[in-house]
């Protein structure tokens, strides 16, 4: 084996990013996660699916390093840290709602995170331009957040993540608000530009079908205390064109993540 | 993702459309102003069908010609008025924005400072305008802090307010994205602040002029200013009525002047994005 090759392969052994035990209680005495274990590998697309309350979005929250871990740690073994000792990973949040300030143009709101890391402004808007004709809506440039729909925005928020071509791209129930339609074609069009660019994807969702569209491993939580109760592998290649969302397969897979998402609930009723 | 969501397409273009519509713009200028007509009518009317005295009640044509016949002596004492309104607004929006820009990055000093705001708000202007008279020895540096006292609060309060109301969300955008303070101040609470700072600016404009004219009743009286409210009382102790109208008159057109300018500034800062400023069809 070439030297290279094997330096590569070794490389995409270690993981992007490893949660050993990571708890977090909130100050009300709300225990959000218990003793969280995850892997999460250079270039998946994993989806963390479980019902409400479970600490999905909390667990984001620890990833992206808004919030910090009451116990355990979250590491990035393949990223560079700072002087005092905080991990840069090079990373971008989606919210669920499109976060768009309405003040700025679609093109600035995109341009924003390269203003704020201090890129001149030619470059930015260039770049700008790059990441809304990559989403779809070359020509929107100059529009404000207020003339776009809901899909529209979405797409400019999307926009705005990719624009610092980062590693690892974090989604909060991104489409959650949007109707069926634009969900299910941003949900494609998503695939796309992850098959694209190959960066990491992890995608909070309470939604079956849209975690086993999109995702390779879907981890199931469960609530109360927010926990890992599945971890499932959906091994089916991409490109998955819509007609995938009537296979057989897909709907096997829907079955099977519906059972560990039941088994997740019904863990919670156990509790109660 | 290279064709763009065609759906999508038909919400933006009809947007921009109803963000364009100008029409059924002539009722609200119309209508104003023919109420005020019939209001002048009916006031001639009665004026010269009961006889009324000019001294007691001058009919709206002498009030006009007298504002032309004293014009000399009424476009000086209104210039010394609007400048000293003026100045006092703009100390107010700089030491406003400066405070509230402050309070936002400490929230002792906020803590501490505010109630001493409120107090200088709530202390009836008329009632410190003859200390301040007193302390300063120039006459129109103590005119503009009277005026300068009563614009400063909307302005402060309202811009402080807005400086806090960043969306929780962009804040953590921000902060996500590693901005400095510095940065999340320019980019993010400052254009947040606007709506709010330019509804107190609207406020402080009016408060500035009131100032004025509250502060010249006071040091008027020793006769040593000549504004527009300084000419109000020296025609009511000459009974010179109709010319005590004429300035009452321009007084009221300088509060509309400032409250049109301020509107205008407002209109044209939030057109494209806010609410408040923008027209929606259903």
């Amino acid at each position: 084996m070439p030297d290279a090759a094997l330096a590569s392969a070794l490389r995409s052994d270690k993981p992007l990013l490893t949660c050993r035990g990571v708890s977090k209680r909130f100050s009300n005495g709300t225990l959000a996660l218990k003793d969280v274990d995850l892997r999460v590998g250079q270039g998946e697309f994993l989806s963390l699916l479980g019902p409400s309350g479970c600490g999905k979005s909390t667990l984001l929250k620890l990833v992206s390093g808004l919030a910090l871990p009451s116990s355990g740690e979250i590491d990035w073994p393949t990223s560079e840290y700072d002087s005092h000792g905080n991990a840069r990973p090079h990373l971008s949040f989606v919210f669920q709602e499109p976060t768009l300030l309405p003040w700025a143009s679609a093109a600035a709101n995109v341009a924003l995170p390269l203003k704020l890391a201090g890129m001149g402004k030619p470059e930015r808007l260039s770049r700008a331009g790059e990441a809304l004709d990559s989403v779809g809506l070359a020509g929107f440039e100059s529009a404000y957040p207020r003339e776009l729909s809901g899909g529209m925005k979405m797409r400019v928020s999307i926009a705005r993540a990719l624009v610092t071509r980062p590693r690892i791209l974090l989604m909060d129930e991104p489409f959650a608000a949007l109707d069926e339609i634009t969900r299910s074609r941003l949900n494609d069009d998503l695939l796309q530009l992850w098959r694209r660019e190959r960066f990491t994807v992890i995608f909070v969702t309470h939604s079956v079908y849209e975690s086993v569209f999109l995702s390779q491993r879907i981890v199931v939580m469960a609530a109360r205390p927010g926990r890992v109760s599945a971890d499932l592998c959906v091994d089916e290649p991409y490109p998955r064109p819509s007609s995938y969302r009537t296979t057989p397969v897909y709907a096997a897979h829907c079955q099977r993540s519906s059972t560990a998402l039941e088994v997740a609930m019904g863990d919670v009723q156990g509790h109660v | 993702m290279n064709k763009a969501a065609g759906d999508d397409l038909a919400v933006d273009v009809s947007a921009r459309e109803s963000n364009a519509v100008t029409a059924s713009r002539w009722p609200r200028i119309l209508a104003p102003i023919a109420l005020g007509v019939a209001f002048l009518l009916l006031w001639t009317a009665i004026v010269r069908v009961k006889g009324i005295q000019p001294y007691i009640l001058p009919e709206p044509l002498l009030i006009a010609r007298t504002l032309v016949s004293d014009w000399h002596t009424l476009s000086g004492s209104l210039w010394i008025t609007l400048s000293i309104s003026l100045a006092a607004l703009c100390a107010a929006v700089v030491l406003g924005l400066l405070f509230s820009i402050l309070f936002t990055q400490s929230k002792w000093l906020e803590l501490s400072l505010f109630p001493y705001a409120i107090v200088l708000q709530v202390t009836p202007i008329v009632a410190i305008a003859p200390l301040i008279i007193i302390w300063a020895d120039n006459v129109t540096v103590s005119l503009l802090i009277c005026a300068w006292l009563v614009a400063f609060f909307p302005i402060l309060s309202n811009t402080t307010l807005g400086l806090n109301s960043s969306d929780h969300n962009h804040v953590n955008l921000f902060r996500l994205y590693r901005a400095s303070r510095w940065q999340t101040l320019w980019n993010l609470h400052l254009p947040t602040a606007m709506p709010y700072f330019l509804g107190g600016l609207r406020i402080s404009g009016g408060l500035s002029l009131i100032g004025a004219v509250v502060a010249e009743f006071v040091a008027g009286t020793g006769g040593s200013a000549s504004g527009l409210a300084y000419r109000i009382l020296e025609s009511g102790y000459r009974l010179q009525i109709p010319r005590m109208f004429a300035a009452l008159t321009l007084v009221s057109l300088c509060g509309i002047a400032i409250f049109a300018c301020l509107t205008l500034v407002s209109h044209l800062a939030l057109r494209r994005w806010h609410e408040s400023a923008l027209r929606t069809e259903n």
